[in-house]
């Protein structure tokens, strides 16, 4: 594969990013818009980098609550226990359910952690236009937006337990407020991810080419 | 101006700017530089695609309808559907999670499936109906935010949580879900905007490089 060639940016031309016509990028000072679809187009994704930084560090701050509070309560006859993603993860080895464990423990600790840390090592690498891997890069770019999803799992068993673990003084469910911080983070994250422009990695790539 | 028939394509990953080439039924294009698929070629992906969305709807409906689960302790039973389970999540004050839950297991994919009708029903009659731009673009915003196939895993590690501590007796719309995952999974594979696109004149043609 080649590494260098001539990227759309460089000719002055835009693809856009909802139908993916390729039309001249005019109208410097006002906005551009697709031909076929009317759809804003830029060159590349405004200000991508910065907003990026400012979700992820909203990420960052958010993943201690989310790992340190407790995400679910339960309480029955015999036993009263508090929950956080981790403590969930092993009670649930203790318990015997190794697979679905193991499942919990990648969707929850493994893929979060993934994405920051992935997105984090993007940022930095476009802010310094490293040509280091760029198909590499994208590879890792394309993982993370691809995983980012899964984390939704505890959010939605706490859902369902809370809803269903409700036999009067018996057995009750309740979500905790390490719940409301998780949400926060993957919902972050996947803003995050998809602020983040690709292209930016190839770019460094473009201008060498042309030296 | 227009030496070259074919029109020019740029990837969207690393803006590589091609020419677009011929394909095959079935076959796919990808960026020569880093690899991401350009275009894909399949004849009457509209037409499947539609099929696959008015069953996911039917599915889509009964999964919201019915009970996903119930469990049984000590001759209390409780049971909860979908939309159950968002509401008692609101009434424990955890509204932001409740709203969450609410949009990408519900809004979000029922917005996708009508859309999709909307769309795809004129289209099938040779006609186009206003406003595609927009539905096409509200359409690719909202994909990341339909997550059907984590919840239905949801399901699944709550049945395995509850198993030891209670009776669990699987609802109807356990079964719905599981079919909507698959359904949702084979509209995404075949549906094609590139198909849709196609329908559309561009009234600015010099806008469009060729």
């Amino acid at each position: 594969m080649n590494r260098t060639g001539v990227s759309a940016g460089s000719m002055g031309l835009c693809s856009c990013h909802a139908c993916g016509l390729v039309s001249r990028a005019e109208s410097i000072f006002g906005t551009a818009h697709c031909p076929r679809c009317d759809a804003r187009i830029h060159i590349r994704k405004p200000d991508s980098v910065r907003r990026c930084w400012a979700l992820l560090i909203a990420a960052y701050i958010l993943y201690l609550p989310a790992n340190l509070l407790t995400i679910m309560e339960t309480g029955s006859l015999v036993n009263y226990r508090k929950d956080t993603i981790m403590s969930g993860v092993v009670h649930l080895w203790k318990t015997g359910s190794w697979a679905i464990s193991a499942i919990v423990f990648i969707a929850s600790i493994i893929v979060p952690l993934f994405k920051l840390i992935a997105l984090t090592l993007l940022l930095v690498s476009v802010k310094r236009r490293s040509t280091w891997w760029p198909n590499q890069r994208t590879r890792l770019y394309r993982m993370v937006e691809l995983v980012g999803r899964w984390s939704m799992l505890d959010i939605y068993v706490v859902t369902i337990l809370a809803a269903l673990v409700q036999i009067h003084s018996l057995a009750t469910v309740r979500a905790g407020s390490g719940a409301i911080a998780f949400g926060a983070v993957v919902v972050l994250t996947m803003f995050a991810a998809q602020e983040f422009d690709p292209r930016l990695i190839w770019d460094p790539l473009t201008k060498e080419s042309e030296l | 101006m227009n030496i070259h028939p074919k029109p020019l394509i740029a990837c969207r990953e690393c803006d590589l700017l091609q020419r677009e080439i011929p394909l095959s039924p079935g076959e796919t294009s990808c960026c020569s530089r880093c690899g991401a698929t350009l275009y894909r070629c399949s004849p009457d992906s509209l037409d499947r695609t539609l099929a696959l969305v008015l069953a996911a709807s039917l599915l889509f409906i009964i999964a919201n309808v019915y009970p996903i689960l119930s469990i049984e302790i000590q001759g209390d039973r409780n049971a909860t559907n979908l939309y159950g389970a968002v509401s008692a999540l609101w009434d424990q004050d955890m509204r932001s999670v409740s709203f969450l839950v609410f949009v990408t297991t519900i809004l979000v994919p029922a917005i996708e499936l009508s859309m999709m009708i909307f769309i795809l029903l004129p289209l099938r009659q040779q006609r186009v109906p206003a406003g595609i731009p927009l539905l096409l673009r509200i359409l690719q915003s909202i994909k990341p935010w339909g997550m059907v196939e984590v919840f239905m895993l949801g399901i699944l590690v709550s049945l395995v949580k509850l198993t030891d501590s209670s009776s669990v007796i699987p609802g109807v719309a356990l079964w719905s879900f599981g079919g909507l995952t698959l359904m949702l999974a084979a509209v995404a594979t075949s549906f094609n905007p590139r198909d849709v696109w196609a329908h559309i004149k561009t009234d600015n043609a010099q806008g469009a490089v060729k």
